[in-house]
């Protein structure tokens, strides 16, 4: 199927199973993204609010590595800054601080000419297909711009791979001369899927990309996701808030609360074992299709919403909410610490390097059985 | 059991006028949900299922769609028989609907205040101060923190989830006897969404208010629903008890809906089931069964000839013509 298309050394066949073995590919160091909030409100004008607390520190200090070959999940509720961590790993949007090396090149030091020719080993997929694809374009001209930016082939052989991208993502290449709004959003995500391979890339961010989708064609966007990784060694950050999926599509799981990464694991450690409170609630929280596991369950309800980005709370983040919460959480900032081989969490009750602090029971998450 | 249902809805068609062509969005469905029940439909988008709920609200838009058969019959009358008047008074106060996006329901330029004691001043006649009084309650029934405060705040001022309890409550304030939920969680995250279906589920056992609770997600409704209805191409497909369904579903549309969800309690590895193929263009009227050109079991009778709708059990239905095949097998 994608016989033609140059694949890439790296990983050499195998998937990266034994990943602690495996090199690593993406490296965040204390990635910060925040946004200035300009103007500030009328309260702000009122009361002579300093303009310097108005920032929104949407990413703020996320130390991560991707290994090659595996797909590590991104999970988070609306506004926890996980989008933005993807587009600043390529940098889609400008890191305020820290640096992002991809395959041993810094990424936030490249000048814009060399950014672009790093950006086609990393594209991304997107959560709309249709808003990602130029309405005015067909299928083979949004298909051909990546080959054509960066040089991978002229003319005929254009042509020739495009047609081909098409066949991998399952579309009929009858339809190579039709415009994006005469699919269905399952093909138009095979559109947007078609266009981040065409560059040929090593690293593709998927942003939400089931989100928009029915359920019947959510199942055929994962298999096809699942079949390229394998068919091309390919890297991925999928970053979704739908558990079920992640849990399905991830080799390690990454859990994002107001800008900060407060879990990290093993998919099977983090779903079966989660240790952070706010993973745990997180989990629990899923709707399992099977009603004789739902009829029994018990569900950890978390009081409250998450706060906002502009003033979050001193110390750990999530304490407004968690039922663990003692005093200190509001002075320390707990950071990611290594808890057990692999387990990375963020809070001072479970990591060891707080030792004078009470432990929170460990334990299987409720409802889920181990 | 021999208590008449609170709703029977009779071989409901609705379709829509698009351009040149009929969309037939609901095609003879019929289904009863009794007091005190949640039943649950799910569908993918275009399945209809929003539709009949519409239909059941007197709310489809006309032009261009129309109802052009059937009985939506609500505790012994023939809702769409009714005028427009009489329609009303049934309307948000024994009937409520809760939407998926709550600004569709809430009036941005009117206080909260203003829209919650409209309701009860109407329908149940209280006196402002009642009204304001009653408003409050509810808010605070459904977990509005400070309700006093916020009352008079305008919908913008609420986050998400906070506006989807506002509409709850609004929609509850008149104690309805149905509530009709049209996907309430979907936009909302998982630890809200938590948040909301306990809400639900608590102010029904309060209430015995009956639920009709539509949503594509197969875990909501594994865990609220009594029995659920699969809807595919306007039409009914299987209709079971919630634990018969997922157990052992007799409908080849279901089986696959089914395998298709990623379970949480399973780890990376297999393939996921797919549903080949992409659901039906409803304006173009097949011969056979609307599922047969995504279905594995499908035969040549399935091309020629529309499957009836099976009556397995007293609580079992499945529109195939394998069914009783498909409901025997282990």
């Amino acid at each position: 199927m994608s016989q033609g298309l140059p694949t890439h050394p790296a990983g050499g066949g195998a998937r990266a199973r034994d990943a602690a073995q495996a090199g690593v590919l993406v490296s965040a160091r204390g990635l910060e993204v925040h946004f200035p909030l300009g103007g500030g409100t009328i309260w702000d004008r009122l009361t002579g609010g300093s303009p310097v607390a108005r920032v929104v520190k949407s990413v703020d200090g996320v130390s991560l590595d991707i290994r090659a070959g595996e797909t590590l999940g991104l999970v988070g509720e609306s506004g926890c800054g996980k989008t933005t961590l993807g587009r600043a790993l390529l940098r889609l949007v400008e890191p305020t601080g820290g640096t992002v090396h991809f395959d041993g090149i810094d990424v936030t030091a490249l000048s814009s000419a060399d950014l672009r020719r790093a950006r086609r080993r990393m594209q991304m997929i997107f959560q709309d297909p249709y808003a990602s694809l130029d309405p005015r374009m067909s299928v083979g001209q949004i298909i051909a711009e990546p080959i054509e930016t960066f040089h991978l082939a002229t003319g005929a052989a254009t042509r020739e791979r495009i047609r081909e991208l098409m066949s991998v993502v399952g579309l009929s290449e009858r339809f190579i001369n039709r415009y994006p709004h005469e699919f269905s959003g399952g093909q138009q995500q095979r559109i947007g899927i078609a266009r981040a391979l065409a560059a040929n890339p090593e690293f593709i961010v998927a942003d939400e990309p089931i989100s928009a989708l029915d359920v019947s064609i959510q199942a055929q966007i994962i298999n096809l996701l699942e079949r390229l990784q394998r068919e091309r060694q390919l890297t991925y950050l999928f970053i979704s808030h739908d558990l079920r999926a992640v849990r399905h599509t991830s080799d390690r799981v990454a859990v994002m609360y107001l800008g900060r990464i407060v879990e990290l694991a093993e998919a099977t450690a983090l779903y079966d074992q989660p240790l952070m409170p706010y993973t745990q609630a997180l989990i629990s929280a899923v709707p399992v299709p099977d009603p004789v596991v739902e009829g029994t369950r018990r569900r950890i309800v978390l009081e409250g919403e998450v706060p906002s980005p502009v003033n979050p709370p001193s110390g750990c983040r999530f304490r407004t909410r968690c039922r663990y919460a003692v005093g200190a959480c509001a002075e320390v900032q707990p950071a990611l610490a290594e808890v057990r081989p692999g387990h990375f969490v963020a809070c001072i009750r479970v990591s060891p390097e707080y030792p004078d602090i009470e432990r929170v029971p460990a334990g299987a998450t409720p409802g889920l059985p181990a | 059991m021999a208590e008449a249902p609170l709703l029977s809805v009779e071989d409901l068609a609705t379709w829509f006028d698009e351009d040149e062509r009929v969309v037939r969005a609901v095609d003879g469905l019929s289904f009863e949900v009794r007091r005190g029940e949640t039943v649950g439909i799910v569908g993918e988008s275009g399945s209809g299922k929003s539709v009949t709920s519409l239909s059941v609200m007197g709310l489809v838009p006309r032009p261009p769609g129309r109802i052009v058969a059937g009985r939506v019959v609500f505790d012994g009358q023939d809702l769409l028989q009714l005028g427009d008047d009489a329609m009303r008074r049934i309307r948000g106060r024994r009937i409520a609907m809760v939407f998926q996006d709550p600004m569709t329901a809430l009036n941005p330029f009117l206080r909260i205040s203003t829209q919650m004691t409209e309701v009860t001043r109407l329908h149940l006649g209280h006196s402002r101060a009642d009204a304001r009084a009653h408003a409050i309650r509810m808010l605070e029934t459904v977990g509005i923190p400070d309700a006093e405060g916020r009352i008079d705040d305008y919908p913008h001022q609420f986050s998400g989830g906070m506006r989807q309890r506002v509409m709850i409550s609004m929609a509850l304030s008149c104690r309805p006897e149905l509530l009709i939920a049209d996907e309430p969680t979907t936009a909302l995250d998982v630890t809200i969404q938590a948040q909301i279906l306990e809400l639900v589920s608590q102010l029904k056992a309060d209430t015995g208010t009956s639920v009709v609770l539509i949503t594509h997600d197969l875990g909501v409704v594994a865990g609220m629903a009594d029995r659920i209805l699969v809807m595919y191409a306007g039409r009914l497909f299987e209709s079971a008890p919630t634990r018969e369904l997922f157990a052992r579903p007799a409908n080849p549309y279901t089986r696959g809906l089914l395998l298709s969800v990623p379970n949480p309690l399973q780890a990376k590895g297999a393939e996921l089931y797919q549903i080949p193929g992409l659901p039906p263009d409803l304006a173009e009227t097949t011969a056979g069964c609307a599922f047969a050109p995504r279905c594995e079991r499908a035969e040549a009778v399935c091309r020629s000839t529309p499957p009836p709708l099976v009556r397995l059990t007293a609580e079992r239905e499945s529109r195939c013509h394998f069914a009783s095949e498909l409901f025997q097998a282990p």
